[in-house]
């Protein structure tokens, strides 16, 4: 079995079709899979209903399926860095479903785990509940949310050997990891491939039976949405070097 | 007259304690990082995945991998873990947060608190606050006492709510209320900022209370 592919859309070939759900892993743009969705922008598949925590920003990440109209639906919890998206969204031809940060997770940590529903404190009382079942545990208001499966899962990971088995890197770890294990298919680009006994079987985050196919993205162009940096001061006198 | 942002945070910092983990929001709550007393250990918790986590990076040094819930650029420290948006979740959700601390638009008398959408703008999306508010054990809201001379401590909200019976404590640039939020004992005034009266706050507060004999 060989899941190693020479390229992005070599990776997604045959996997991609309009109308399908799609959940594409990152937290702003730290973690995207930003070499899938390129090809997902070049394939041209329309209709997607994507669930990703944000949009990505103008012309950056999911921000490219939104130029092309690729994307009828999202499911976020927040979307606020994107212009496209405030417009395409009031002249309605965007739909979002607006999930709490913390219940998205949940929901594709249950897809991916075969949980169907399970219950959370978090939106009772609120419009999130409105609709869905609710039901009071142990004297406090639940509300039921359900699990999220995807027919395709785009994930982006530090390392990765040919098995199939991930490691994520600082904060870029977010929602891929329980994406990768939500989506019928889990298609990952990876910055290094390694051979299998490379990585220290117990730093495997994500274990190579969720991942269907790999990408090496060598030198993989990383964005920062917000640069904030702080000035170094003088060294103390004495010192000698800089503190 | 009143408290500045600054003198705001600072206040807040008083709510810490020793070997808190802590959760803060994006404006003034961000401030109480720079008040957090010395000798004292505390550890920020970033809903993107990160425990423990420092300054800002010196110019150079920036690495896009390493982001706190506001997508700044944010430093390591040896006290660092990273984790996965699930687990991140499960710990504010779980309850093993000792303090959030975040903005609001409005809070009513019996702690609901609203600070994600206005009815008509475009709405941005909730993050993680109804998450934290839901989970953390103390949650205490940080914001001006009013808006354009609107009051924001209602007996009711009006916007659509972030949680219903959340909020524990409000920090405001005039005093400090605590809230019942369990029992049902309303809402206390307990603190005036300096310069702010009690005729001021009474003024400017639609929400009832009841004033702390102390003051």
């Amino acid at each position: 079995m060989q899941k190693v592919y020479p390229d992005a859309r070599a990776a997604l070939a045959g996997l991609l079709k309009d109308g399908m759900l799609i959940m594409a892993g990152g937290f702003g743009l730290c973690g995207i899979p930003e070499q899938l969705i390129l090809a997902i922008r070049e394939a041209g598949v329309k209709n997607l209903t994507v669930v990703s925590n944000n949009c990505g920003i103008d012309g950056v990440g999911l921000g490219l399926l939104l130029d092309t109209k690729q994307i009828k639906k999202m499911i976020s919890s927040y979307v606020g860095e994107n212009k496209t998206f405030a417009q395409q969204y009031l002249a309605g031809e965007l739909e979002i479903e607006f999930n709490p940060q913390g219940t998205l997770a949940e929901r594709i940590r249950a897809g991916g785990a075969g949980i169907p529903a399970f219950f959370t404190r978090t939106g009772a009382g609120t419009q999130i509940a409105e609709g869905k079942e609710q039901r009071e545990i142990d004297g406090e208001h639940h509300v039921m949310e359900r699990g999220l499966v995807a027919d395709l899962s785009i994930v982006h990971a530090w390392m990765g050997d040919t098995e199939g088995n991930l490691v994520y890197r600082k904060t870029a770890r977010n929602f891929n990891p329980m994406m990768a294990t939500a989506g019928k298919v889990t298609v990952a680009e990876i910055e290094h491939l390694m051979q299998p006994g490379d990585i220290n079987p117990d730093h495997i985050i994500t274990p190579g039976v969720y991942v269907k196919r790999l990408v090496h993205v060598p030198n993989a162009v990383k964005h920062i949405e917000q640069r904030t940096v702080r000035k170094r001061t003088a060294a103390p006198a004495g010192t000698g070097e800089e503190v | 007259m009143g408290w500045t942002r600054d003198q705001m945070a600072e206040r807040a910092a008083k709510e810490l304690r020793d070997g808190f983990y802590v959760n803060l929001g994006i404006g003034i709550p961000t401030l109480v990082s720079n008040y957090i007393p010395a000798g004292m250990s505390v550890q920020l918790q970033s809903e993107n995945g990160m425990l423990g986590f420092g300054p800002f990076p010196y110019e150079g040094e920036e690495d896009p991998d390493l982001i706190n819930a506001g997508k700044q650029t944010v430093t390591e420290i040896p006290t660092t873990s990273y984790f996965s948006s699930a687990d991140s979740f499960a710990m504010i959700r779980g309850g093993h947060i000792d303090l959030s601390i975040l903005g609001a638009m409005q809070v009513a008398e019996n702690g609901d608190l609203a600070n994600w959408m206005i009815p008509g703008k475009m709405v941005k999306g909730m993050g993680g606050a109804m998450d934290l508010v839901a989970g953390v054990k103390k949650v205490v809201v940080v914001m001006e006492h009013s808006a354009k001379n609107e009051p924001k401590l209602l007996k009711r909200c009006t916007l659509p709510l972030t949680g219903a019976g959340v909020v524990d404590m409000v920090i405001t640039d005039l005093g400090v209320f605590t809230i019942d939020k369990k029992g049902g004992g309303g809402m206390t005034l307990i603190e005036l900022a300096p310069g702010a009266t009690l005729d001021e706050i009474r003024s400017k507060t639609e929400a009832s209370y009841r004033t702390s004999n102390a003051l």
